[in-house]
Parts: C-alpha cells; sequence; structure tokens
C-alpha cells in the first residue's frame, strides 16, 4: 500500500469523524489552541513592536527579548511551563496553558520583529511632512506610520501563524489535544495512516492561514501601495526566514 | 513672520545632526518671499523647522503675525502653517485628492467643504480634478508630485508657508515651469512665505528678500536679490553668489525697467523722400519698417531706400529679436547674441513697437554705480 | 514541585553524553543543509527560474509540523540517523536557502556593474565581490538555522532513546511521570540553545564589522523578490 491510499482509507473510515479523538473535535481544538495564542501573542507584541518603531525607543530590549523567544526550544519551553502550570490549576493546567504560553513565546517575537521594523522603515520625510502638517502622534501611527507599514507587520503575523499551526502538535507529545494527538498515537499505535491524516490535517490548516492573511493583505493594503515602486514607498525587503516550525 | 536672536545649538560631537543656527534675526513682511540660502550644513533647513517646530530653538523667539510660536499648541501652530517638502512627502496609501485633504480633516472640516477645497486646489495648481483627484502619487510625474505638494500646503488656506527645497526633486526645466507657475500663484495668494534652497539662482529668482547663511548658522548677508549680487556683504557671499553675480543681475531685471531708445519707424507705400529725411536723424543708419498697426517688419538700411518712389517692403531685412517688457534683460541679450544683433525691438502685447533696447543700454544699467533702486523697484520697495 | 537533586547528580555523566549527542545531530544537519543550500542558491542566482519552485517547496515544508515529519519517515527509513536528520536538514534548508538567495540579491547592481566593468569574469565577480557582501545575510541565516536545529533535535527523541540529545531527558520524563528529568532535559537544552545564539552574534559581529553598533534586527516572512 503506498502513501496515498494509506492516507485515503484513514480519511474514509468513519469511525476517524467521530468521538472526542474524531477529527473535527481535534480540528476545532487545534484551531481555537493556535487562535488564542496568536490573540494573546498579538496584543502584546503588536502594540510594544509600534512603540518601540514610532518612538525608537527600547531597540536593544525588542532585539535582545526576539532572540531570546527565538532561541528557547519549543519542546523545553511546554516542558518548563508545565510543572508550574499544574501546580497552580491540577485540573486545566495540565491541558492547554503550557501549549498556550509556549506558542505565544514563539508567535511574539516576529509578530514584534516586524511591526518595529514595519514602523521604523516608514519614510522619515513623511513622518516629517506629518508632523509638519500638525498631526498629533496617535494620528500620525493611526493615518500614516501602520498603513504605510502593514505588509511588513502582516508578514509577522502570518510567519507567527504557520509557525504555531504547526508547532502546536507539540502539546499532543505531553497529552493535550489537537492535530498533533493523531501524529502522537500514529507514532505509539505505528498506524502510518493516521500519521499521514495528521500530516494533511496539520498542513491544510496552515495553508488556509497563509490564504487568509494574503487575503486581509490585499484588502487592507492602499491600493497606491500595490504599484510599481516610488519615491517614499516602503521598501518590503527580504531577510531572514524565522524559526522553522519545531 | 520675526525671527529675534534664534539660536540652535547641538551637542559637540552628536553626529548626523542637522546644522545649528547662531543668533539669527530677520524679519518677512506679510505677502512676501524670503529665500534663505546657503551651502549645506549653514543651518538654513533648521531654521525653517524651528518656525513649525519641529525643531525646537535653544533661545530667542518666533514671532508670526505678533503671536510667539513658542506658546502655541504645536499641533494648531502646524496646521495654520504650510508646509512643503523636498520629496513632496506626499502619502503614498492615499489618493491625490485625500493627500490635498489631509490638514482640512485634521481641522474636522465637514466633508463636501473638504471635498470642495480639494477640486478648487487641485485646479488652482493645474491639476485637472477629475482625472487626478483618484490616482496614487506612484501614478504622477515628479513635477506633478511637486504641484500635489504645493495644494496640500495651501489647504487650510495658511497665511504662512515654509517651503525646504520645494523644486528639488525634479529636472531642470520642470523645476523653471513650476517656478514660474508658483510665482504667478504668489501674485494671487500673496502668502508669506520662508524658502529655503541651495541654489543661488533659485533664490534670486524666487524671492523678495534673500537671507545668505554660512557655515555655523550665522546670517552673511540679508535683503533684496539685486543688493546682494551688486554689493555682496563679504568675500563669502561674493563666492557664494559667484563670479556671475552681474550676469545673474540681468535675470533679476526686466526689459520694462530700463530707458528705451525711441525707435524710427517707417511704413510700406511712405515716399522715399521722407524716409531719408528721418534716417538722418536716426541713431544708427537703419529704419524700422512697421505695418500700418505699428507691428515690426524689418530694418530696411540707408543706402536702400531708393531715390524716388514709395517705401518697399520687400527690401527690409533681417529682424532683430522681439521683447516685451516683462522679458528678463538675461533673456533679452541672450535673444540679441543668438540673432547676432545689437539692438532689439520691444514691443507690446499687441505686437506694437514701443522702442528698442539695446546692447550698450544693458552694459550701462549694469554697472555697479548704477542704482539699484532704479533698477528694481519691486525689490527694493520690499526691502523697505 | 519537587526537583530530586540526587538524582541530577547522579545523571551528570549523562547529560554530557546527550549534550555531545545534542550537538553532533545538530551539526550534521546543519553542515549538510548548508552544503545542499548553497549550491542550490548559487544555480538560482545563475539561472533564476530555478528559484520559484525551490522556493514554493520551502514554503510548504515549513508547513508541516516536524513532529510529523519525523513521523511520517519512521514507516520509510525506519528508526535510523536517516530518519532523525532528514527532517532537520530540510529545515535547516528552508531557512537557509531564501538568507543566501536574498544574500546575493543584497548586493547592488552598480556594484556588480563595476565588477563587470574592472573585467571579472562571472566566477571571479561571484567568489570576491558577491560572496563577500553576502556574507552577513548568510551568517545570519546560518544562525536561526543553528538554533532552530538544536530546538528540532529535541524532538527527535521521539523516535527512541538513540536520538533526542537533551530531548531524550524530556521524552523519558514524560513517559516516567517524573518532574525532575523533564526538566533535566529542558533546562540544559534551552541554554544550548542560548549559547549558540550568543556565538553567532560574535560571528555576526566579526564578519560585518561595517555594521557594528547597529541593532541588527530582521523581520520574517517578507517575500523574498524572484
Amino acid at each position: 500500500m503506498n502513501i496515498v491510499t494509506t492516507t485515503l482509507d484513514w480519511f474514509a473510515d468513519p469511525t476517524h469523524w467521530e468521538g472526542p479523538n474524531g477529527i473535527p473535535i481535534r480540528l476545532f481544538e487545534h484551531i481555537s489552541l493556535s487562535a488564542a495564542s496568536m490573540l494573546i501573542a498579538v496584543l502584546i507584541a503588536l502594540p510594544v513592536g509600534f512603540l518601540i518603531g514610532h518612538t525608537g525607543r527600547g531597540v536593544r530590549f525588542a532585539v535582545g527579548l526576539a532572540n531570546l523567544g527565538r532561541a528557547v526550544p519549543t519542546l523545553a519551553a511546554i516542558t518548563i511551563v508545565l510543572p508550574l502550570t499544574s501546580a497552580l490549576d491540577p485540573q486545566n493546567g495540565f491541558r492547554v496553558y503550557p501549549t498556550v504560553i509556549a506558542m505565544v513565546l514563539l508567535a511574539a517575537p516576529p509578530i514584534l520583529v516586524n511591526a518595529y521594523t514595519g514602523i521604523s522603515q516608514v519614510d522619515r520625510d513623511l513622518v516629517e511632512a506629518a508632523r509638519g502638517m500638525g498631526m498629533k502622534e496617535l494620528q500620525l501611527l493611526t493615518g500614516v506610520e501602520i498603513p504605510l507599514s502593514l505588509a511588513v507587520v502582516l508578514a509577522g503575523i502570518r510567519s507567527a501563524s504557520v509557525q504555531v499551526i504547526a508547532t502546536a502538535t507539540l502539546g499532543a507529545i505531553f497529552g493535550f489535544g489537537g492535530l498533533g494527538r493523531f501524529l502522537v498515537d500514529g507514532i505509539a499505535n505505528q498506524d502510518s495512516g493516521e500519521i499521514y491524516g495528521g500530516v494533511v490535517l496539520v498542513g491544510a490548516l496552515a495553508l488556509s492561514s497563509e490564504g487568509v492573511f494574503a487575503l486581509l493583505q490585499r484588502l487592507l493594503t492602499s491600493p497606491g501601495l500595490q504599484r510599481v515602486a516610488a519615491p517614499g514607498r516602503v521598501e518590503i525587503s527580504s531577510n531572514e526566514a524565522g524559526a522553522a516550525a519545531q | 513672520m520675526e525671527l529675534r536672536h534664534v539660536t540652535k545649538r547641538y551637542e559637540a560631537g552628536a553626529k548626523g545632526t542637522p546644522g545649528a543656527v547662531n543668533d539669527l534675526s530677520l524679519s518677512v513682511p506679510a505677502g512676501k518671499i524670503c529665500v534663505l540660502v546657503g551651502p549645506s550644513g549653514c543651518g538654513k533647513t533648521t531654521t525653517l523647522k524651528m518656525v513649525n517646530r519641529l525643531i525646537e530653538p535653544t533661545s530667542g523667539d518666533i514671532l508670526i503675525d505678533g503671536r510667539a510660536v513658542l506658546e502655541e499648541e504645536v499641533t494648531t501652530l502646524r496646521r495654520r502653517i504650510g508646509y512643503v517638502i523636498q520629496q513632496t512627502g506626499l502619502f503614498p496609501h492615499l489618493t491625490i485628492g485625500d493627500n490635498v485633504a489631509v490638514v482640512p480633516r485634521l481641522l474636522g472640516w465637514p466633508k463636501e467643504r473638504q471635498r470642495q477645497r480639494r477640486d478648487e486646489l487641485l485646479a488652482l495648481v493645474g491639476l485637472e480634478p477629475g482625472a487626478y483627484r483618484d490616482r496614487y502619487p506612484a501614478q504622477l510625474s515628479g513635477g506633478e508630485r511637486q504641484r500635489v505638494g504645493v495644494a496640500r500646503a495651501l489647504a487650510a488656506d495658511p497665511p504662512v508657508m515654509l517651503m525646504d527645497e520645494p523644486f528639488g526633486a525634479v529636472d531642470p526645466i520642470v523645476r523653471e515651469r513650476l517656478q514660474n507657475e508658483f510665482l504667478r500663484l504668489q501674485e494671487e495668494l500673496a502668502k508669506t512665505i520662508l524658502f529655503v534652497t541651495h541654489d543661488i539662482d533659485e533664490a534670486i529668482k524666487m524671492g523678495d528678500l534673500v537671507a545668505v547663511m554660512q557655515l555655523g548658522g550665522m546670517l552673511a548677508q540679508f535683503g533684496p536679490p539685486d543688493e546682494i549680487l551688486a554689493h555682496p556683504a563679504s568675500d563669502f557671499v561674493a563666492r557664494f553668489v559667484g563670479a556671475d553675480r552681474a550676469l545673474k543681475r540681468l535675470s533679476l531685471n526686466r526689459v520694462g525697467e530700463l530707458p528705451l531708445e525711441p525707435a524710427v519707424t517707417v511704413t510700406p507705400g511712405d515716399d522715399t523722400e521722407l524716409a531719408r529725411e528721418r534716417v538722418r536723424s536716426a541713431p544708427f543708419p537703419y529704419l524700422l519698417v512697421v505695418d500700418a498697426d505699428r507691428r515690426p517688419l524689418g530694418w530696411l538700411p540707408a543706402d536702400r531706400i531708393a531715390a524716388q518712389g514709395h517705401i518697399d517692403p520687400s527690401l527690409a531685412i533681417s529682424m532683430s529679436p522681439l521683447l516685451d517688457r516683462e522679458t528678463t534683460l538675461k533673456d533679452a541679450l541672450s535673444m540679441m547674441l543668438d540673432a547676432d544683433v545689437q539692438t532689439g525691438i520691444v514691443v507690446d502685447r499687441d505686437g506694437r513697437v514701443q522702442g528698442l533696447l539695446t546692447v550698450e543700454a544693458i552694459g550701462v544699467a549694469l554697472r555697479p554705480e548704477s542704482n539699484p533702486a532704479v533698477l528694481a523697484p519691486s525689490a527694493a520697495a520690499a526691502a523697505s | 514541585m519537587d526537583v530530586d537533586w540526587g538524582w541530577i547528580t547522579d545523571h551528570l555523566g549523562a547529560l554530557a553524553e546527550r549534550t555531545g549527542q545534542h550537538l553532533y545531530l545538530a551539526g550534521i544537519a546543519v553542515a549538510i543543509g548548508f552544503a545542499i543550500s548553497f549550491l542550490l542558491a548559487i544555480a538560482a542566482i545563475r539561472r533564476r527560474v530555478v528559484y520559484p519552485p525551490i522556493a514554493a517547496v520551502a514554503g510548504l515544508v515549513y508547513t508541516i509540523p516536524s513532529l510529523a515529519l519525523f513521523a511520517a519517515l519512521v514507516s520509510i527509513t525506519g528508526i535510523s540517523i536517516v530518519t532523525a536528520e532528514v527532517p532537520l536538514i530540510l529545515y535547516t534548508f528552508v531557512i537557509l536557502i531564501r538568507n543566501i538567495v536574498a544574500g546575493f540579491d543584497s548586493v547592488s547592481p552598480d556594484v556588480i556593474e563595476a565588477a563587470d566593468g574592472m573585467g571579472y569574469t562571472r566566477n571571479q565577480r561571484l567568489l570576491r565581490v558577491e560572496l563577500p557582501l553576502a556574507i552577513p545575510l548568510i551568517v545570519a541565516g546560518l544562525r536561526v538555522a543553528s538554533v532552530s536545529t538544536i530546538g528540532l533535535v529535541t524532538i527527535t527523541g521521539t523516535l527512541g532513546d538513540r536520538f533526542g540529545g537533551l530531548g531524550f531527558f524530556i521524552f523519558e520524563g514524560i513517559s516516567r511521570d517524573f518532574t525532575t528529568e523533564m526538566l533535566f532535559g529542558a533546562v540544559p537544552s534551552i541554554l544550548l540553545a542560548l549559547v549558540i545564539d550568543l556565538l553567532f552574534t560574535r560571528v555576526q559581529a566579526a564578519a560585518t564589522p561595517w555594521t557594528r553598533r547597529r541593532a541588527v534586527l530582521t523581520p520574517e516572512g517578507s517575500e523574498v523578490p524572484v
């Protein structure tokens, strides 16, 4: 039997679509866990990134924090958080918190770094023109700096989101739910169909998130920025990719 | 607008800081353009930015309309000062219309009034509102963007404008056109303008008053452009305005400001007897042949006038260049040199002969001892 | 929570051994991943058409969880060093290929024109002009790849006790429900990642003397211009 038929057979089995270990429940768990982690990470990292980018203060702090967050292996992060949360809240602490906290740690650095970089790359002449016309700092940030850096800011969230979706599977090693269950259980049961099925589901989810963000970026970016380069345009420079999914 | 003992110091050794300014005092009369000119790092842009407080002065006062800018709320102050910068500073994510309406929107004008004003301004700077308002800056040429920059600065009809090398980012031909258009606009609008450039030619052309600054943020000379060209106050100013300052003065003065020589004319069909009599009284042995409406047709040399009969216009030879009273002396001289003649014909709007201008008359006017007030009454009035 | 210090002191030897294994697994992956990425990047620089498919595959790999790759490979290559290394190499490749290409792309066209104008051959230009100028971004990529591989090695522990480096303690700790052992794997693996990261900041500074004193922050996920 080859990979394709094994995978299709697994998806075709109706028992895999039912009950607490069924595909719909696991998918829902995975999506809600990823979404909650992303929401927390965005709420923390975006304002901090905007602030650092706007004021130019605290760049060293941001660099240090971002590199630290990038470096910490996610599996180790979950392991460290686990005893703490299960001591604090034995019932739920063992179920979701460690994965969420590790995912926030994983997602925050790219969001923060891109928010900071995006804002600080906005042409200084434009910022000065805006100030010279009498914009207040908040008007400047929301009316000029954020719209102009949107592509870079969204790229950070998009990249973080894919990483979170792929990496949240690690929670299953510790007995948590989500799509990682199929991978861990598949290994334990030596069930290739289950492993491949899990891979397909996670991959599909990650690609959908890419698609959603690509669409979002197109909808939110001003048509004035989608034309060929012009003076004063924010350069969206290519740079190193993020830490690979773990 | 008045600057009193304005000083801006920067910490020694700090890199990348703009030029400092040292005890600068100058005043710009309402409705006039004052150009700050000097080498880079002389503090001219710093001076400009202190007026709208993008840079806070270390000491001194800046007054607009008698009110100290330092005592005003900074965003309120900036919204009533038009600001044009070199790279235009147009927001690439906003349409041309929205760019122009930035300040009205900040001021909370009703939508309808914003729309009206936007279209009015686009038309004012020569951009057809219907064709331009929904486009984005990236779709415009450099010259068009500069016009939008000017329109945006004018949006809330500010009495005062700050212009930082506003025509610096376009090629010389477009720059020339934008300068002329802006001067025409200024005749109607009569804004009080502080204008920064590093280009002495632009300073001379645009300024009612020119402030030459030198390194260290010191004012080297302040006065009408002709005075700066005719009587540089120091070696620095003389070097900065250039060895060709006498020639530069030519572009300041117009044909109408010089006394013209009368033209001795004949009309086709005139009796040659009469013509010969007239040529004797003329300063040179030529008669200007004009038509019935006194429009010039050509020169008739004395030795070609027939012994008798009537004037035949086909005998007339090469025309001199036609000048009008608004032609600058520089252009007039250039046209005469091009045509290889000593004399230009000054005509009025309908092309009727007013008089003659000779190369020699231009030379006389340019002698240093000639009074600049006679030459350039408008500039002299501005200084008083 | 209680930490069993006695157990820890008894296992310091095993810790050293597992750290060595961790670095060994990561080192092989980064070395092979770098070699492949570098050759493919050069090919992509030479022939632009090669790059879009490579970038697309790299983007796809990026969405596959490492756990899944390790697991899926078991059914093909069994429990072996190949199963452990192939995913590690793949992720290294995903990171490095983008950075190496971006590094070469960052060389200004003026510089390239100047080099051509002075009569460099294509290979000379690549080796003596473009490569030195691309090094900052290449080293930045190596840093991210190395640190991320250190993290990924912990997950190879899922393949059993011959793998996992420091991650071995985490997996064994989970199966024995023994918190001390889990932390015994987690804390050193974090420290190891931070030490490697720190080492690379030094290398980065040495490789790019002209950017010293400027904070280096690089945005993520931006498209590499093709």
